[in-house]
């Protein structure tokens, strides 16, 4: 897929943080705040696919919907095709809705029990458009065509699918506005393998024949390498990376992307015997009180000084290639953790 | 699932159809519902209609030898095993101690306990049901209204209703004529005072469902609030609902009777369901039928209800609907 660097941001994120507030003692009073998301920014150029990685509970899918409005941000800005989103009123909002979309992680918690297949794809299009019942009909047996569903099952219930099926459907639903950009959440990890597979290619044509824009959350980073154009990496709140796929996989800048792509299992067991897998030690610290200094600093295994004194800025390392880490702190010069740094990365990448 | 496999080559597509034939269709299935169907629309029919074919006052006492004649007469019934027994084929369920019709005051007293339960009933339900909602799903309105329903549930029901019976009764019988005052009264009553248990499990319900992702995915359409809730939370909280509707119209009838028999209902000479049984209660053992009668159109349009409550839920729960 060509990389796009000459088109035109359209989405840009700068400075998002959500961060929600934690009540506590007799009086409910506000004692601190937990840090889903601090600071982020990226843009994702039209047409292409922003693969979102990062583990479990670092903020990836707060960003996504915060992205999408689903939450009132704490601060920063989200231009959308122009648009500026981040603190627009209901009203604007609404009108922007059919532009952005959704695919949520869990079909089976994404669909209402109680509405037919029909009535759920058509939901967007009672929203926002003003068709009559044949053409809505119409428009749904399009949807359902699209996204390789029987026309027959536009009066089954949701309980009535296969877990693929489902998030067809909620494929549909995303789709049923002709959006430009869609959030996909986590959309393949309820599912198993062969139909992940399956979604995903469903994913790449829709891409192809509609000129989607997708930010691809995900904590599966073959899949990620598999979709995404350009890979963006979250630890606790914060974005550490963001390169083009080639170059994230390629060479890893940040210990921690390293720490990440290291543990993807190799299916070849002698390679696998070889490998030296970077396993990170403690758990991810609060993000209700995050460390002072570097976000990473507390398990990072190349950690110096400066990194508990001094958040690392995001910057760019190389062409395309952004990385918030004290390991890089000019562009050009070659140092001696970034020497470590590529002789690490040259061990993992003879796992690939 | 009625269709287990079209055919591929002539795959024959049917046009969406609408959601309450496939509920009717699943209503049929359940026995229970139907016979409580059966039994509350025959009900309603005697008592609504009956007074149509069975021509009798049931407010009218006799007078002088009639009176002697007409009092205490035995259902008709009561010939078969006792010759002897005051039996009238013009009063077929017999007379009370003053000469009235027991029929004909079964029916009225009938119509008055029916539509005194399904409006009380109607009325706690869209109480409860708006004040669960909106303290669910508006996190700011929580607080504020469930202390409220605590407030409410802390009353002490009884003396409260005696007194505004006493502050309200005259106003609104001069509005609404001295029955109908007395009727909105109760229903109104009724009402306020028993939607408290409907809130909180509506409540419960909406609080866990708002945290659901179809909820997130109607927001992410776009979906304001009040389509969010008609279309996806309310649909959701049916059966709770469901179940403390045909519970309320039970607790309307009680506690109707319990007011009429304190004397603060309807008037003594208007007849419903409550009343007949009370003031029968003293001679019950002479004349049982004036007791089993009222007793059972009570316990049979409650159950009949409770049944048809039951059947309603479960077909309106698309995945039970269909097994």
């Amino acid at each position: 897929m060509p990389d796009g660097a000459m088109q035109k941001p359209l989405v840009s994120v700068r400075g998002l943080k959500m961060h929600f507030p934690i009540y506590a003692g007799v009086l409910r009073r506000r004692v601190g705040e937990v840090k889903a998301v601090d600071g982020v920014s990226f843009d994702i150029r039209e047409g292409e696919t922003l693969g979102l990685v990062g583990e479990s509970g670092c903020g990836k899918s707060t960003c996504g919907r915060a992205i999408l409005r689903l939450y009132d941000l704490t601060e920063g800005s989200v231009k959308i095709d122009g648009t500026e989103i981040g603190q627009a009123g209901p009203e604007t909002l609404r009108k922007m809705r059919p532009t952005m979309q959704m695919v949520f992680q869990d079909p089976q918690a994404s669909l209402n029990p109680r509405m037919t297949l029909a009535a759920i794809i058509g939901e967007p299009l009672d929203e926002h458009t003003s068709l009559t019942r044949t053409e809505k009909r119409e428009r749904v047996y399009e949807l359902m065509d699209a996204v390789g569903l029987n026309r027959d099952f536009a009066n089954r219930y949701p309980h009535e699918f296969s877990g693929g099926q489902r998030q067809r459907i909620g494929i549909a639903r995303a789709l049923a506005l002709n959006p430009k950009f869609i959030v996909c959440d986590e959309p393949i990890a309820a599912l198993d393998v062969s139909i992940q597979a399956q979604v995903v290619n469903l994913l790449e044509d829709l891409q192809d024949k509609l000129g989607l824009t997708y930010l691809f959350i995900s904590h599966d980073l073959s899949m990620v390498r598999h979709i995404a154009d350009r890979v963006a990496v979250m630890y606790l709140g914060k974005m550490v990376e963001l390169a083009p796929r080639d170059g994230l996989y390629g060479e890893p800048r940040h210990p921690y992307t390293r720490a990440l792509l290291s543990a993807v299992p190799e299916p070849d067991p002698r390679i696998e015997a070889e490998i030296k897998h970077i396993i990170l030690k403690g758990d991810v610290p609060s993000p209700a009180n995050p460390p002072k200094g570097c976000n990473f600093c507390t398990r990072c295994p190349e950690v110096m000084d400066i990194c508990r004194r001094v958040d690392p800025e995001f910057r760019e390392v190389a062409p395309g290639h952004y990385t918030a880490c004290h390991l890089y702190p000019e562009t050009s010069t070659k140092t001696a953790g970034q020497t470590a740094a590529s002789e690490a990365a040259q061990s993992i990448q003879q796992g690939d | 699932m009625t269709d287990q496999s079209a055919a591929p080559e002539h795959q024959v597509v049917r046009p969406p159809r609408s959601q309450w034939w496939d509920v009717w269709d699943q209503f049929k299935k359940h026995s229970g519902a139907l016979f409580g169907m059966i039994v509350f629309v025959t009900i309603l029919l005697g008592v609504f209609i009956g007074p149509w074919i069975y021509h009798a006052d049931a407010q009218f006492v006799p007078t002088g030898r009639d009176f002697i004649a007409l009092k205490d007469t035995r259902p008709i019934y009561n010939a078969i095993w006792d010759s002897g027994a005051k039996v009238n084929w013009a009063h077929p369920l017999g007379t009370d101690q003053l000469g009235r019709d027991t029929l004909a005051r079964l029916m009225m007293g009938g119509q008055v306990s029916i539509a005194v339960g399904l409006a009380a009933m109607g009325l706690s339900l869209l109480l409860g049901t708006a004040i669960g909602v909106l303290a669910g799903y508006f996190k700011r309105l929580d607080g504020p209204l469930m202390r409220l329903t605590d407030l409410f549930l802390a009353l002490p029901l009884l003396p409260l209703l005696l007194v505004a019976v006493l502050l309200f009764r005259e106003p609104l019988a001069a509005t609404f004529g001295p029955e109908g005052g007395v009727f909105v009264l109760i229903v109104t009553l009724v009402g306020i005072t028993s939607w408290m248990q409907t809130a909180r499990i509506v409540r419960g319900d909406v609080l866990a469902l708002k945290e659901r992702e179809f909820v997130l995915a109607a927001r992410s359409i776009g979906t304001p609030n009040r389509r969010l809730v008609m279309r996806h939370i309310l649909p959701n909280v049916l059966s709770p609902i469901m179940v403390s509707a045909t519970l309320g119209i039970a607790t309307a009838i009680i506690t109707e009777s319990a007011l009429s028999f304190l004397g603060f209902g309807f008037p003594p000479d208007f007849p419903t369901w409550g009343r007949l049984l009370f003031d029968s209660v003293d001679r019950m053992v002479l004349y049982p039928e004036r007791v089993i009668w009222p007793g059972l159109l009570i316990s049979l349009t409650v159950l009949s209800v409770n049944y048809i409550g039951d059947g309603l839920r479960d077909a309106l729960d698309p995945r039970i609907r269909g097994r």
